[in-house]
């Protein structure tokens, strides 16, 4: 059976991770950083499935639904606390949300 | 008798006592008995005990009261000690002070403070004979202290003029800086002895010290020192002449009379010591003989009766430390208690005439008072002839022509001495009867408002008795050699050693004296009564020496630049205390600190993401590198 | 027992005055005040009836109280009384009744919690004075200096919570040095024998390596010099002293700052007798740069309570001096200039304290011929000036001059510029009374009255005290004569063993010479 190397699987979860991670630094607008956080979070997922068909074990399938249930529980949060901050500032730029410096 | 001895401080205290206690709800009446009656009191047991203890063949009188400290063989008590040389002291302080306190009674009747003068009066009365009778140097240095306070709180009686208060503060200030002179002495001393009392360091010091040694030459000016404070001596005189802003009883008792001549007593007391150290003992006739000739040129040039008066104190003094340095211990005591009579009379003379001109203190202002004022002209005259020493019949001649004598004819005289003394001599009689001629004679210039009462004119007549006949007990070889009170102070103070084959000159050295003294007046009378104009031309040739001498030779200027304004500089600059400005760095740099983390702290999302990342990324890195 | 009396009749008392404020203001003064006479009386009797002279030299101690506290760590609830200690507390319980006296008029807001400080500070100081287990030590030694930091926080002047906070933060930052120091000594004492306490007698004679003892002695002597204080750690003190209420710079000058003092008798020098031995110098010269920057910088102050606190500087480096010269007269001498400085500094206070409730400044530029109006206060006055200049006849000068001769045997150079300090007292304590008292009055809207009696009720007796210090100072001296011989014997002891041991060694290598 003719599979894709380990390698290139591995590379797709870095380049995908620091294009999610580039994209939280970069976007001011809240919902587009939740999404980011979500790619980086799908990244880490790919990795463990990854590592799981190389070694031939279900522990990477069980950590990317792991992952994938934690995603659900973070967007949901995420998402209620966008509502509130978008509520509260009437925006959704990150910067705006800045109270509590110093 | 003599076991009442310790009644003799105890009661001008226990006046001082009871002043301060009732002073303001008693009476004037009642103040005045208080005061002067306590003193009173005091010279009559002194008189009593001084006869009991003529008679009596003990050369000297123990009282312990009580042990003051008992330390580690530090052991000062509160003792007194009696003998010749106390003796004269505590004699002239009680006499002379209970005349002085009979004639402040009328002096100051209408001051607002009566009571607080008696006070402080007695306080210093009391605090001098403690000094004078202490049976160690502890207790004299607290008698030494207490008059400097009583001198300070005189000196300042009329507060409410500010430069009283400042006149006030110089005098304790630069007292006080000979007093730290002696008290290391008084450490050294300790160390040496293992004990302050008087007597014991007196009989131990030959055996510790051959002549000249060290210890005893450095201790010996350090004594000096105190000394020079006490009695305004060269280079510690400036204090003196500004001290006259007292009252002029006080100007009489203490600036004249008795406080001043703490430093005479010190070193007559502590004798010993100075002969074991020949170098200090010289010292103490140069900074005499430097401070008669200096202080005479002063008084010349001055026109404030009382400040000619402060002056010539200094002057006289002056005398008496030259005394001492040659050795001539008795001479010494003895010009100390003529100068206290006719000094104390030429102040209270004066400040009679002060008071009953309005206070007015210049004399050139005054002129003429001989016919208003015959009482005060005549004592004095008597005074000023004492001061002037005009021979033969007045006392202030016998004291002052010993000391001429020995300053020559001392083994440790010299021909320097003789001529300081005999230079100072014809300033004094020029400046005394410039300061006569100018104030009594002349013409009329202020009105006087009344003539004095006689509670201020019989101390003066009393005073001016004992300065004329008051010589008669010490007479020279030459004239009728009479020798009792150099006898009577034989057991304490050692009699001086003439150089060989002196004798036979004294006649001239007494003829020269009076020819200088005679010299003085006439030219005092020539410049100032015949010829007054020609006074005021000398002034304005020579105005540059005028005001130099004027200024007491400019001393008062050079300390102040010198000492008081760099002091008073670097505490005005140092007010906010610089040590206080490290602890404020030290509070800037954690403000900045606060700052910087604060800064940190933004607020901004990315921010923090971004830190993350970086944290991430070194924690990674140094794991992989830690690993491989 | 007793001891513990002393300690809970404080803190009840504390506890009582704040309750009693509810019902009536002036009722948590009387209690404070009864709570402080009762101690004061007993403490007394104490002295009065105990004979200092003729015991043995090894029954210093006139009480002793000890139960466990936390047995597992080795603390005790250990108290404990010398002649040195009951000298303390009679003053604290003296300056404790004049500090609510003089607060009587003063303090008019939250009564009862000033009160509750106050007995509290006091409590904490008595604790201090009397503790002979290094834990309770620092215990008591925060105790007293949380309630003073309310005292100046609170009930202060303009700019009290800057000096409130000045002054926690140096005592608190040394007093964790000498916890340090304090845990130091238990863990190598631990080590050394095996039981660990924190009992003082137990440690007395521990064995420490000589670098290990300088650190853990700099550690104690941090915490103490800064109380003292010594330049340059005394800048802490103007600000709490001008900026605290009456009672509280009375209570700082008379009592906090003789708990440095104490300390270094108590603790540094026994505990580490050669260490202390080998800084003896540099102790006793920053003594004496305390006592002439100290009269440097009073003679500067415009502020009349800053200037009495500066004056406080100048007297502490005399003790300083003292403790290092380490004789018997010195060490006397230290104790005397505990007490008068305490009772002569503590009435200048008062006496500034008074001078503001008149005109409200502490400004001396602005006053002047006060005399005239209040020729008591005047008199007063002159009174603690000459104390404060060293007049013989005043206690501060038995004290001052024993410190000197005894220093005098040390160091020759030193004891000759703390001798120049008193030209430098006299010129900043006269300059009280030319400021004040002296010259016209400046024109001002407040009538200037002479002392009420409560003021002379407080006045009098510091008067009668420092009198009698001055011309009877014996029974003090002879009070604190053995804890004084103690402290010299810890010196010496060690030293000649050391110096027996430096022979013997000598000798043996003399011996092996000769053998060869």
């Amino acid at each position: 059976m003719n599979t894709i190397p380990v390698e290139a699987g591995l590379l797709l979860a870095g380049i995908l991770f620091v294009l999610g991670m580039i994209s939280v630094l970069v976007r001011r607008n809240i919902i587009f950083m939740l999404i980011s956080v979500e790619i980086m979070l799908n990244a880490a997922g790919l990795a463990f499935i990854v590592a799981g068909s190389r070694w031939v074990q279900p522990d990477g399938q069980v950590m990317f639904i792991f992952i994938l249930t934690m995603a659900a529980a973070e967007v949901s949060v995420g998402l209620a606390l966008i509502l509130q901050i978008y509520h509260q500032l009437k925006t959704l730029d990150s910067d705006a949300a800045n109270k509590m410096k110093g | 008798m003599k076991e009442l001895l310790w009644l003799i401080p105890t009661l001008p205290f226990t006046g001082a006592l009871l002043l301060i206690l009732l002073g303001r709800k008693l009476p004037r009446f009642a103040v005045s008995l208080i005061g002067a009656g306590s003193v009173g009191l005091a010279a009559l047991i002194t008189i009593l005990i001084g006869i009991d203890f003529n008679s009596s063949s003990e050369n000297s009188f123990q009282q312990v009261l009580w042990t003051w400290i008992d330390v580690a063989g530090f052991k000062p008590q509160i003792a007194l000690h009696l003998d010749a040389l106390s003796f004269v002291f505590i004699f002239v302080i009680t006499f002379v002070g209970f005349l002085i306190h009979v004639y402040s009674t009328e002096f100051m009747q209408d001051d607002e403070g009566y009571a607080r003068f008696f006070t402080y009066l007695n306080l210093f009365v009391s605090s001098m004979l403690i000094l004078v009778l202490a049976d160690n140097l502890v207790l004299m240095y607290f008698g030494w202290e207490g008059v400097g306070l009583c001198s300070y709180l005189l000196i300042g009686f009329w507060y409410l003029e500010e430069k009283n208060g400042y006149a006030a503060r110089k005098a304790f200030i630069i007292t006080r800086i000979g007093d730290t002179a002696m008290a290391i002495g008084l450490f050294m001393l300790f160390k040496a002895f293992g004990t302050l009392h008087i007597q014991s360091i007196l009989t131990q010091a030959p055996q510790i010290w051959t002549v000249g040694s060290e210890g005893a030459v450095i201790i010996a000016f350090l004594l000096l020192g105190g000394a020079m404070g006490k009695s305004a001596q060269l280079p510690l005189q400036t204090w003196l002449p500004d001290a006259m802003a007292g009252p002029s009883p006080v100007s009489a008792l203490i600036h004249a009379a008795t406080m001043v001549t703490a430093g005479v007593y010190l070193i007559a007391r502590m004798h010993v010591v100075f002969e074991l150290a020949p170098l200090a003992q010289m010292w103490v006739g140069i900074i005499g003989s430097l401070t008669l000739l200096l202080a005479g040129f002063s008084a010349l040039t001055q026109f404030d009766l009382k400040r000619i008066l402060a002056y010539s104190t200094i002057s006289q003094i002056g005398y008496m430390f030259l005394a001492l340095g040659v050795g001539a211990w008795s001479a010494a005591i003895f010009h100390f208690m003529i100068h206290a009579f006719f000094k104390a009379l030429l102040f209270l003379a004066a400040g009679a005439v002060i008071h009953l001109l309005h206070h007015e203190h210049n004399i050139f202002k005054m002129g003429g008072l001989k016919n208003k004022l015959p009482a005060i002209y005549w004592t004095f005259f008597i005074g000023s002839a004492s001061l002037a020493a005009i021979p033969f019949v007045t006392g202030g001649f016998y004291s002052k022509d010993a000391i001429l004598w020995l300053s020559l004819a001392g083994e440790k005289g010299n021909v320097g001495f003789f001529l300081a003394a005999l230079i100072g001599a014809f300033l004094t009689s020029v400046y005394t009867f410039r300061m006569v001629f100018v104030t009594f004679f002349g013409t009329e210039k202020t009105h006087v408002s009344h003539p004095a009462g006689n509670r201020m004119t019989i101390p003066l007549i009393i005073l001016a008795a004992l300065s004329t006949f008051a010589g008669f007990i010490e007479l020279p070889h030459s004239i009728a050699h009479v020798e009792l009170f150099s006898d009577f102070l034989l057991p304490v103070l050692p009699a001086i050693t003439l150089q060989e084959g002196a004798e036979s000159k004294e006649w001239i050295v007494q003829l020269i004296a009076v020819v200088i003294s005679l010299s003085g007046v006439y030219m005092a009378y020539y410049f100032y009564i015949k010829k007054p104009e020609l006074s005021d031309q000398l002034k304005a040739s020579s105005i540059d020496f005028h005001n130099f001498w004027f200024s007491g030779w400019g001393f008062d200027k050079a300390y102040d630049t010198l000492f008081v304004k760099p002091f008073v500089f670097m505490a005005t600059i140092n007010k906010q205390d610089i040590i206080d400005k490290f602890y404020d760095e030290l509070v800037q740099l954690a403000d900045f600190l606060h700052r910087v983390f604060a800064w940190t702290q933004s607020g901004i999302l990315r921010w923090y993401m971004v830190g993350i990342v970086i944290g991430a990324i070194l924690i990674v890195t140094l794991s992989l590198l830690v690993g491989s | 027992m007793i001891l513990l009396w002393f300690i809970i009749i404080l803190m009840a008392g504390g506890i009582l005055a704040w309750i009693a404020e509810k019902w009536n203001a002036d009722l948590s003064r009387w209690i404070s005040f009864l709570a402080l006479s009762i101690n004061f009386v007993i403490a007394v009797m104490i002295w009065s009836q105990h004979d200092f002279i003729s015991i043995e030299p090894n029954s210093v101690w006139i009480a002793d109280y000890a139960v466990n506290w936390i047995p597992v760590f080795g603390i005790s609830f250990h108290l404990a009384m010398d002649g040195l200690s009951l000298l303390m507390l009679i003053l604290t319980f003296f300056l404790g009744m004049l500090s609510v006296l003089t607060s009587w008029k003063e303090i008019q807001f939250k009564v009862g919690f000033f009160h509750f400080n106050l007995l509290w500070v006091l409590a904490g100081i008595t604790g201090v004075f009397l503790t002979m287990d290094l834990f309770l030590f620092y215990f008591f030694w925060e105790v007293m200096l949380i309630p003073m930091y309310f005292l100046i926080g609170i009930w202060g002047h303009e700019n009290r919570r800057y000096a409130a906070y000045k002054f926690f933060i140096f005592t608190q930052a040394s007093g964790l040095l000498m916890l340090l120091a304090i845990l130091g000594i238990y863990f190598i004492h631990g080590n050394v024998t095996g039981t660990y306490t924190f009992d003082y007698f137990q440690l007395l004679n521990t064995p420490f390596e000589p670098g290990m003892a300088r650190w853990l002695m700099l550690g104690f002597l941090v915490a103490f010099i800064v109380k003292l204080p010594v330049v340059p750690f005394h800048t802490w003190l103007p600000d709490a002293h001008s900026q605290a209420p009456t009672a509280g710079s009375l209570i700082l000058a008379g009592l906090l700052l003789k708990t440095g003092a104490y300390g270094i008798l108590r603790f540094v020098i026994p505990l580490f007798p050669d260490a202390a031995h080998d800084i003896s110098k540099w102790a006793m010269l920053f003594g004496v740069i305390g006592i002439l920057y100290g009269a440097l910088l009073a003679f500067s102050q415009t502020d009349l309570k800053r200037l009495v606190a500066y004056t406080s500087v100048s007297h502490m480096g005399f003790v300083l001096l003292g403790v290092f010269a380490f004789n018997e007269l010195a060490l006397q001498g230290v104790i005397m200039q505990m007490i008068t400085h305490g009772i002569s500094t503590g009435a200048l206070f008062i006496l500034a304290g008074s001078v503001y409730e008149r005109i409200h400044t502490r400004d001396i530029t602005q006053m002047g011929g006060y005399w005239k109006k209040a020729p008591f206060m005047g008199f007063i006055a002159i009174v603690f000036v000459m104390a404060s200049l060293g007049l013989p006849g005043l206690g501060n000068f038995v004290a001052e001059f024993l410190i000197l001769v005894g220093a005098w045997n040390s160091t020759h150079i030193l004891t000759i510029l703390a001798t120049t300090g008193l030209v430098g007292a006299t010129a900043y304590s006269l300059r009280i009374m030319q400021r004040v008292f002296y010259g016209t009055e400046i024109k001002s809207n407040h009538a200037f009255e002479d002392l009420s009696l409560r003021e002379k009720l407080m006045m009098v007796p510091l008067v009668l005290v420092i009198v009698w210090l001055g011309f009877f100072p014996q029974p003090i001296l002879n009070t604190s004569k053995i804890p004084v011989m103690n402290v010299i014997e810890a010196q010496s002891n060690t030293r000649k063993e050391n110096v027996a041991l430096e022979k013997l060694n000598t000798n043996e290598v003399l011996k092996g010479d000769n053998h060869e």
